[in-house]
């Protein structure tokens, strides 16, 4: 028993080094969101202010455009959540499970899409929105980062298809199901938790996109929340205060929304499919 | 219930071909087990008889009615995997009544049919598990369940036993057995494992690369075998090969020793040929008549013992019940009875 101690502790202290790495960015975020202006700078470097205040919150919420940001934001990324895990699943599903003859070459296009750094996009996409009446409105976003998240959704749905077992099909079909209700009733609900993870992910990804929502958007009634961030840059100044509030706010939604999808993305529910 | 015909049946893959035109026919009831090495094509005659891979060429019958094109789902028949392939999110119930579900089979008689199962098969205190949550003997059981629940035209098993452990692997086989003799259906089953094809099989259809070797009960296998590759995979401790040349009504071995044997159908004087021999079939003789050989390795199984002799040179195993041979050392003296002598040609089938 003696021995094996010491690997333990090494181990715990690792994760939390890891721990307080990955989240020290967050309380500081938080920390200087409740810290009043007049101690921002007079207090020097402390792990917390003397005094608290949600002024700042308040700010934030009543008379700033952030409520506006804030839901265009939240339409954006659930839509575009919701279009991109739709595609994915089925076009995952059908590179994991068909195999045709174009396979090759549309993976590979697949992967060159990937390649680009967007900004190179940023020019020819505003040329061909903009006649289409999509540039400044939140379909345009949705249909940009659609585009966009689709590749890498496929590839990582297509992995999630992999890990099921091809009998689980047969054994449906062979029951008396079609290849779409052994889709529907078998393959599905055992991609839960790889369709709340890329849910998960494209959420996230259209949540915190700012180059196209800044490029696209101008004035801030179609502004998504990254843009509106920037609007408590002045020229003169910065205000972190609020800034920083608005980012905890901003945090909020995506926290809630790994909190539902958690129990899915934990679940082995593959387990137990085959032989033990 | 149905019989099932196979005829000039061929797959491949591409340019690889699998299976090179296999005939078959199955009667009504009957228990077929599908025996071979590994990759010799048990599993794609199977699957396609179920319809999970397509026809190359050749034509299967289901009582009668060609099913080349039919889906899976209109073939009426049942599988039990290997892998077992429960639905990992339904219950042991759900598992056992997706099919009859899919047929939108009245509650009552849905109820009825699980019970049924449920209760040959011993699983009644385990209907409200996961599959997670069962260990492999209790899945293949309820894999079992899910075949029988409803009564398809064909039983189809692929290496249903080969994920358990020798003792579950012995008790799943009788229970098979049995339930075959109380449902009397139709069934074929995939095994590399000789003992279990011997066992269950009303015939036996011994596959090697792709083409069917021999069909025959499990007795016209081991005593008449059709070739060299049925002579060899059938039983164990597998049988003894010696290269002869047939003189004067006997086979001469290497070594010049003498094999009186019965004399084949067709071979020419001093034609090479294949000697053939089981190890039990070999006698231990006592009264110093025979051939000698020296004793290298003695293995006891308990039951009997095996015993790895060298014939000048030539390997040669002979398994014998008499607990006296455990005592044998150095040499001893060995004939081998003409009736138990299976001969093959120089292209391995057999002459006599
Ligand atoms: N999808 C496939 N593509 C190409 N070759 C295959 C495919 N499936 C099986 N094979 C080949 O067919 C042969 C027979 O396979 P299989 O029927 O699974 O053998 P068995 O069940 O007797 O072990 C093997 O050599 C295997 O490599
Ligand atoms: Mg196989």
């Amino acid at each position: 028993m003696k021995q094996s101690l010491l690997p333990i502790v090494a181990h715990r202290l690792a994760i939390l080094c890891y721990i307080v790495f990955a989240l020290f960015p967050l309380f500081w975020l938080l920390k200087v969101s409740v810290t009043p202006n007049d101690l921002l700078y007079s207090e020097g470097v402390r792990m917390w202010p003397s005094r608290t205040t949600f002024d700042h919150y308040a700010f934030v919420l009543r008379h700033s455009a952030f409520p506006t940001f804030f839901k265009n934001s939240l339409i954006v990324s659930a839509s575009t959540a919701v279009v991109v895990t739709a595609c994915a699943s089925l076009s995952g599903y059908a590179l994991s499970r068909f195999s045709f003859r174009a396979k090759y070459w549309i993976v590979a296009l697949m992967l060159l899409t990937q390649m680009f750094p967007l900004v190179m996009l940023v020019a020819p996409i505003f040329k061909i929105l903009s006649p289409l009446g999509l540039t400044n409105s939140l379909t345009g976003l949705v249909v940009v980062y659609s585009a966009f998240n689709v590749p890498f959704a496929t590839f990582l749905m297509q992995s999630f298809f992999d890990g099921i077992p091809k009998d689980l099909e047969e054994a449906a079909m062979i029951d008396g199901a079609t290849k779409f209700t052994a889709f529907r009733q078998i393959i599905l609900p055992l991609t839960l938790p790889g369709i709340a993870a890329t849910l998960g992910f494209v959420f996230t990804a259209a949540w915190s996109e700012l180059l196209f929502a800044l490029m696209l958007i101008n004035g801030n009634d179609a502004a998504t929340f990254p843009v509106g961030l920037l609007t408590f840059v002045s020229k003169f100044s910065v205000d972190f205060g609020q800034m920083m509030a608005a980012g905890v706010l901003a945090l909020i939604p995506a926290g809630l929304f790994f909190l539902l999808i958690q129990r899915y993305l934990v679940q082995g529910l593959t387990a137990g499919a085959v032989k033990g | 219930m149905a019989s099932i015909e196979i005829e000039k049946l061929e797959k491949s893959y591409g340019h690889v071909s699998v299976l090179h035109g296999i005939d078959l026919d199955i009667r009504d009831g009957e228990f077929i087990v599908l025996v071979g090495p590994s990759g010799c094509g048990k599993s794609t005659l199977l699957r396609m008889i179920a319809g999970l891979e397509d026809v190359s060429k050749g034509e299967i019958r289901i009582a009668g009615n060609r099913v080349n094109d039919l889906h899976p789902k209109d073939r009426d028949i049942a599988m039990v995997f290997q892998s077992y392939a429960l639905y990992p999110h339904m219950s042991v119930a759900g598992n056992m009544s997706y099919s009859l579900r899919l047929r939108k089979t009245a509650k009552e008689k849905i109820g009825a049919a699980v019970a049924g199962a449920a209760s040959k098969l011993g699983l009644e205190p385990l209907l409200e598990r996961r599959p997670k949550a069962l260990s492999g003997g209790q899945r293949q059981r309820v894999a079992m369940g899910r075949a029988i629940v409803r009564q398809p035209k064909a039983f189809l098993f692929d290496e249903p036993l080969s994920n358990l452990d020798a003792r579950l692997r012995e008790q799943m086989r009788a229970e098979i057995k049995k339930m075959h003799a109380d449902l009397k259906a139709t069934s074929i089953y995939v095994t590399h494992d000789q003992i279990e094809a011997m066992t269950l099989a009303d015939r036996i259809v011994a596959m090697h690369g792709g083409v069917v070797q021999q069909v025959g009960s499990p007795l016209e296998l081991y005593d008449r075998p059709a070739n060299l590759f049925v002579a060899g995979f059938i039983g164990s401790p597998g049988m003894n090969f010696l290269d002869a040349a047939y003189l004067g009504g006997a086979a001469i071995l290497k070594d010049g020793s003498r094999i009186a044997v019965n004399s084949p159908a067709a071979v020419q004087e001093g034609s090479g040929l294949t000697l053939g021999i089981r190890p039990e079939h070999i006698v231990i003789t006592t009264d110093g008549s025979g051939m000698r050989a020296g004793v290298e390795l003695v293995e006891p199984t308990g039951f009997g013992i095996i015993l790895h002799l060298s014939m000048h040179g030539l390997p040669v195993k002979v398994f014998t019940l008499d607990r006296q041979a455990l005592a044998l050392g150095g040499e001893v003296t060995v004939s081998f009875p003409a009736e138990h002598v299976h001969l093959f040609d120089d292209e391995g089938k057999r002459i006599g």
